[in-house]
């Protein structure tokens, strides 16, 4: 993976446990940030029914791990391993994020 | 000492059945019978007449062999009928002008067949069914005909249908009613019925008034309804009702009923106390008994009346209309008041669809006894519940166990899911049965997420995941399971719990109540619940950003998600009302963004395919034409839907689309735990089929009937008369505390059919609160329900004045471009998302 590292927006155009969808070189990626203002980035498309939708998800934890809901057919799918809950041979790619003053950047 | 001469008028089956008990009683050597018979041949069986189509002859039908009178000494005259009586001489006279002095004297006479006075009802091949020369009748006219109506759905009727049936034409019932056999079954019964005999091949028409037999064009002759509507035919049977034989009765001055009948005493005696009157002539108490077991019970107490010389302590003292039959190989049963008709009672309803089985008790006020039954499809119970119903017995805690399946060996048990046979369908996606879900919590299974992976239960459509939820629950109780009612793992309450704490505690945002009483981050389960209760507690934005993460995306975009990613459309029309000039609006909207249209079951309009982004814009053109949103997207009010109503229909009694469009935007905007959908119809024609929605109202002559509970979806739930007649205030005022009490009460995403059939207590809890305001919370009800109305806005007017709030609505967040996995190709006129197949042809070939 190359060091190229992509702004993507302000830290504010994100609500608080809430996600957005980034383009990135042609790909979907879905953006989220927690209250305390970690991010994480995993695809956008959601893999059961085939439609770029998981950055409108709803965000959570389940036990320890942290997830978003599929709006679709809600399953939960692990911010930080990308991993689906319900199906462990689902996993989604996981981007690296960092916020670096109010800006916000993915790893491409 | 000389014989004592007895003459029966009439060799019908209770004229019969009362020389029988003559003849096998102790004192037959002191009477003399003499037995007279209009009908060319002595008794025979009237029950099984339709046998005779099937092949019984007519001897086989006979009450007693041929000879059997004579041999036993009895005078039968055949063919010879009675035609006046000298009640001073006492002796009856027969058309041939023959003169027979009696003792006493029995009117056996019967019934006859009511033929409505409809014009052309006395043409060739209109036919009636009581004798075997009717039969024969009906043999010869269905000959060279191919079809034939039945005019009455009663018992006879359907009878009578069976024979047409028999004889290979086409049958029809064409019944005056709203159902078949309305005297013995009720609504849900008589649909059941006529489902079944039209799966055999008959078809009925019900509520149908006959006007007129005319000459037919295709057939002999064409029947014309009341209704504009008409059959054509080739022969037509009435079965309309019987009247009471009372002519010879009538002409000698014994006392009739004001309807016919000729009164009798308990001992079944005339106004002439030498002169009996039983079976289907007599008039006893007011009431005509047209069956048989009653007959023969007056033969009995006429009988043991005169041997006694009036001795006996037989009495006649009304009898059972009970009634099992089979007709057409389908069982039906009725018992007592099946109709419910006693002030207070309660009733238990329970269909397999599948199985076509339908049955229904009804109880009295307290519960106690059992008061009438309606069984059609299964009359298994019917024994066992003619036995609570006639000796009084007392019921058992829970009623409806007598008519629900009972799971194998184990006991039939009480209210809820455990009223589900355990071959119930509970997910439809993956034919899941309530017995599937049993099966995989005896084997351990003790969570939801468990069950979804041993069944693949709720992992579809989901839409099943709130029964599954309850089965499970049951079972594991039934296992001796604590049940966790928590709402999730981040909040160990309920969510009526959850309503208290916020209410309470006055607490205003999600992020608050996890603090105070949860862990984690919360989830999607517990956060929509919560902000569903924060909007229906303060009615605040849902787009306020404290909110904003708690919503499912609908509520998040304001709009319904689609399988592909697109939105729909569903603007607000209040009572399925829309102007000329919003119609165009909406469709020039619909083509300037290429949206598919349609109308919904919920009488208004669905755009389908809007992008994300396309969707402030949308909104903007919608509102600036006076559309508000229409909560398609929200666990919130839907639609009331209904009928034109008085103001334009010639049967509406009050205006149903006023009073509609008024409620639909009183309680717009009202969040609740799960939907809520209104049904106002102007009439008992029900157009607007309030009955099968959350709240149903339907206008009466008096005033506006109040239905509450009623559900369509997966599992239809018939809905509940709580108030009759009610002005329009009190009935807005019933409303407001139905739904709130709901909305405080109610488990999430459980619709108010659900809530209701858990509500302990039922229909008279439920009035008790909200009528008698047992628990003094109406004023409480009241008051949050007008906090609601009154600080209602429309979320879409709010949200495209509001830049900062429209920038969520960019598909990528760093860049203009749209989705490209949204693709649409054209079915009907209009696009469709394509298919993953479809997605793989070059983009210029779709549109
Ligand atoms: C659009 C519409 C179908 C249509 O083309 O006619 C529709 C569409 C959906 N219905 Fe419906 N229902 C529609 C009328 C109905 C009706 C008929 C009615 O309202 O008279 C019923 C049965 C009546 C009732 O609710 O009692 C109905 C019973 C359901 C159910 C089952 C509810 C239940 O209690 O069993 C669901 C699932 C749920 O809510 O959990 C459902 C869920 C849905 C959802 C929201 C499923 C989903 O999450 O995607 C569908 C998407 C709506 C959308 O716009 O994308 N829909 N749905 C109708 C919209 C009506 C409206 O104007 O708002
Ligand atoms: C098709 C059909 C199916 C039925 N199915 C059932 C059922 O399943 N269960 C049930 O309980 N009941 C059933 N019934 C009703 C049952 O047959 C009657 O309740 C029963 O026959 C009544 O008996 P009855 O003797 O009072 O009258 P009837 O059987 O009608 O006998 C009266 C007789 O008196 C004769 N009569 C009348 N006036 C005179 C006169 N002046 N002089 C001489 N004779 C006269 C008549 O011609 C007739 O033969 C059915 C009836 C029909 C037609
Ligand atoms: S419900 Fe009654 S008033 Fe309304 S349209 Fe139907 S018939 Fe007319
Ligand atoms: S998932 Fe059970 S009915 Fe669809």
């Amino acid at each position: 993976m190359s060091d190229n590292w992509i702004e993507i927006c302000k830290l504010e155009d994100i609500v608080p446990d809430t996600g957005v969808c980034a383009l990135v070189n042609e790909k979907q990626v879905a953006l989220f940030r927690t209250r305390n203002d970690d991010l994480f980035a995993i695809d956008n498309l959601d893999p059961f029914s085939n439609a770029n939708v998981l950055s409108r998800g709803i965000v959570g934890s389940l036990g320890e791990k942290l997830v978003v809901a599929s709006p679709i057919y809600k399953q939960h799918f692990c911010l930080e391993t990308g991993t689906c809950l319900e199906d462990d041979d689902v996993k989604l790619s996981v981007y690296k994020v960092k916020a670096e003053g109010n800006s916000v950047a993915i790893q491409a | 000492m000389s014989k004592q001469r007895i003459v029966i008028v009439g060799n019908g089956m209770v004229g019969h059945k009362f020389i029988d008990n003559v003849l096998n009683g102790e004192s037959r050597d002191q009477y003399q019978l003499v037995t007279f018979s209009e009908e060319p041949r002595q008794a025979y069986d009237r029950v099984h007449l339709t046998e005779y189509f099937a092949g019984r002859s007519a001897d086989d039908l006979l009450m007693a062999p041929v000879g059997y009178y004579e041999e036993n000494g009895v005078e039968i005259h055949i063919d010879e009928k009675i035609v006046d009586i000298d009640l001073n001489a006492k002796e009856v006279i027969s058309a041939s002008g023959l003169r027979v002095a009696y003792d006493k004297l029995i009117l056996a006479t019967g019934s006859y067949p009511f033929v409505p006075p409809i014009p052309g009802h006395d043409k060739e091949h209109c036919l009636v069914y009581r004798t075997i020369e009717d039969l024969e009748a009906i043999k010869a006219s269905a000959k060279d005909a191919t079809s034939g109506v039945v005019v009455g759905g009663g018992l006879l009727g359907l009878e009578a249908a069976k024979a047409l049936h028999d004889l290979e034409i086409q049958a029809h019932v064409v019944q005056f009613s709203d159902r078949l056999m309305d005297v013995q079954l009720d609504v849900g019964g008589g649909a059941m019925l006529k489902h079944k005999i039209e799966a055999l091949g008959v078809q009925v028409h019900c509520s149908k008034n006959t006007i007129n037999i005319a000459d037919g064009e295709n057939a002999r002759y064409r029947m014309e309804f009341a209704d504009g509507e008409v059959l054509e035919t080739d022969m037509i049977l009435f079965s309309a009702g019987i009247r009471p034989q009372d002519e010879l009765a009538k002409k000698v001055g014994l006392e009739l009923g004001p309807r016919g009948g000729i009164t009798v005493n308990n001992q079944c005696q005339t106004s002439n106390e030498d002169i009996y009157a039983i079976g289907e002539c007599a008039l006893w108490n007011g009431q005509i008994f047209g069956l048989v077991a009653p007959g023969y019970q007056m033969a009995q107490v006429a009988h043991d009346h005169i041997v006694t010389t009036g001795e006996t302590e037989n009495v006649f003292t009304g009898a059972d209309m009970s009634t099992k039959l089979k007709l057409m190989g389908v069982d039906v049963a009725s018992i007592g008041d099946a109709l419910g008709r006693t002030p207070g009672s309660h009733s238990y309803t329970y269909v397999d669809e599948p199985a076509e089985i339908y049955k229904r008790i009804v109880v009295s006020e307290d519960k106690s006894k059992l008061l009438g039954a309606v069984l059609v499809g299964e009359a298994e119970d019917y024994g066992t519940l003619l036995q609570y119903a006639l000796n009084g017995i007392d019921l058992p805690e829970h009623p409806d166990s007598l008519i629900l399946p009972s799971r194998d060996g184990a006991a039939p048990a009480g209210l809820g899911p455990d009223a589900l046979p355990d071959t119930a369908q509970i997910c439809s996606c993956y034919d899941v049965t309530k017995g599937d879900i049993c099966c995989s919590v005896q084997n351990g299974a003790q969570t939801i997420g468990e069950l979804k992976d041993a069944t693949k239960a709720a992992t579809g459509c989901g839409g099943c995941a709130a029964l599954v939820t309850q089965v499970m629950n049951s079972e594991l109780e039934n296992l001796g399971v604590e049940v966790n009612t928590d709402i999730c793992e981040h909040f160990p309450h309920t969510r009526q719990e959850l309503f208290h704490i916020i209410k309470v505690e006055k607490i205003k945002t999600f992020y608050e109540l996890l603090e105070k009483h949860g862990t984690g981050h919360g989830c999607d389960i517990c956060k929509p619940t919560v902000g569903s209760i924060l909007a229906s507690v303060w009615n605040e934005h849902v787009m306020d950003s404290d909110i904003h993460p708690l919503q499912d995306t609908n509520d998040y975009y304001m709009a319904n998600l689609q399988k592909d990613g697109t939105y729909s459309i569903v603007p607000r029309m209040a009572g399925g009302e829309v102007t000329p000039e919003k119609l165009i609006v909406l469709g020039q909207v619909a083509k300037d963004y290429n949206l598919y249209t349609k109308v919904t079951g919920g009488q208004r309009i669905d755009l389908f395919g809007a992008r994300a982004e396309e969707l402030p814009e949308i909104w903007r053109r919608l509102v600036d034409a006076g559309f508000e949103t229409g909560h398609a997207y929200g666990k919130s009010l839907r639609t009331v839907k209904s009928c034109v109503g008085s103001t334009w229909c010639r049967y509406g009694v009050d205006d149903s689309a006023g009073l509609a469009v008024e409620l639909e935007n009183r309680y717009k905007g009202l969040r609740s735990p799960h939907k809520i959908k209104f049904g106002v119809s102007g009439c008992t024609r029900e157009c607007a089929e309030a009955q099968g929605k959350d709240i149903g109202i339907i206008a009466t002559e008096s005033g506006w009937n109040l239905y509450v509970c009623g559900n369509g979806g997966m599992k239809p739930r018939h809905a509940d008369l709580i108030a009759s007649d009610l002005d329009k205030e009190t009935l807005i005022q019933y409303i407001d505390r139905v739904l709130m009490f709901y909305v405080r009460t109610a488990d999430r995403l459980q619709r108010t059919s659900v809530w209701f059939d858990n509500l302990e207590g039922g229909l008279d809890y439920l009035k008790s609160v909200v009528i008698d305001d047992k628990l003094d919370i109406c004023g409480d009800l009241e008051a949050d329900m007008q906090h609601v109305v009154d600080t209602y806005e429309c979320e879409w007017k709010k949200a495209i004045d509001n830049p900062e709030k429209l920038k969520r609505f960019r598909h990528f967040v760093n860049s203009p471009e749209k989705d490209s996995n949204v693709v649409f190709v054209e079915t009907r006129g209009q696009i469709r998302p394509a298919t993953e197949e479809e997605k793989k042809i070059p983009v210029a070939e779709v549109v």
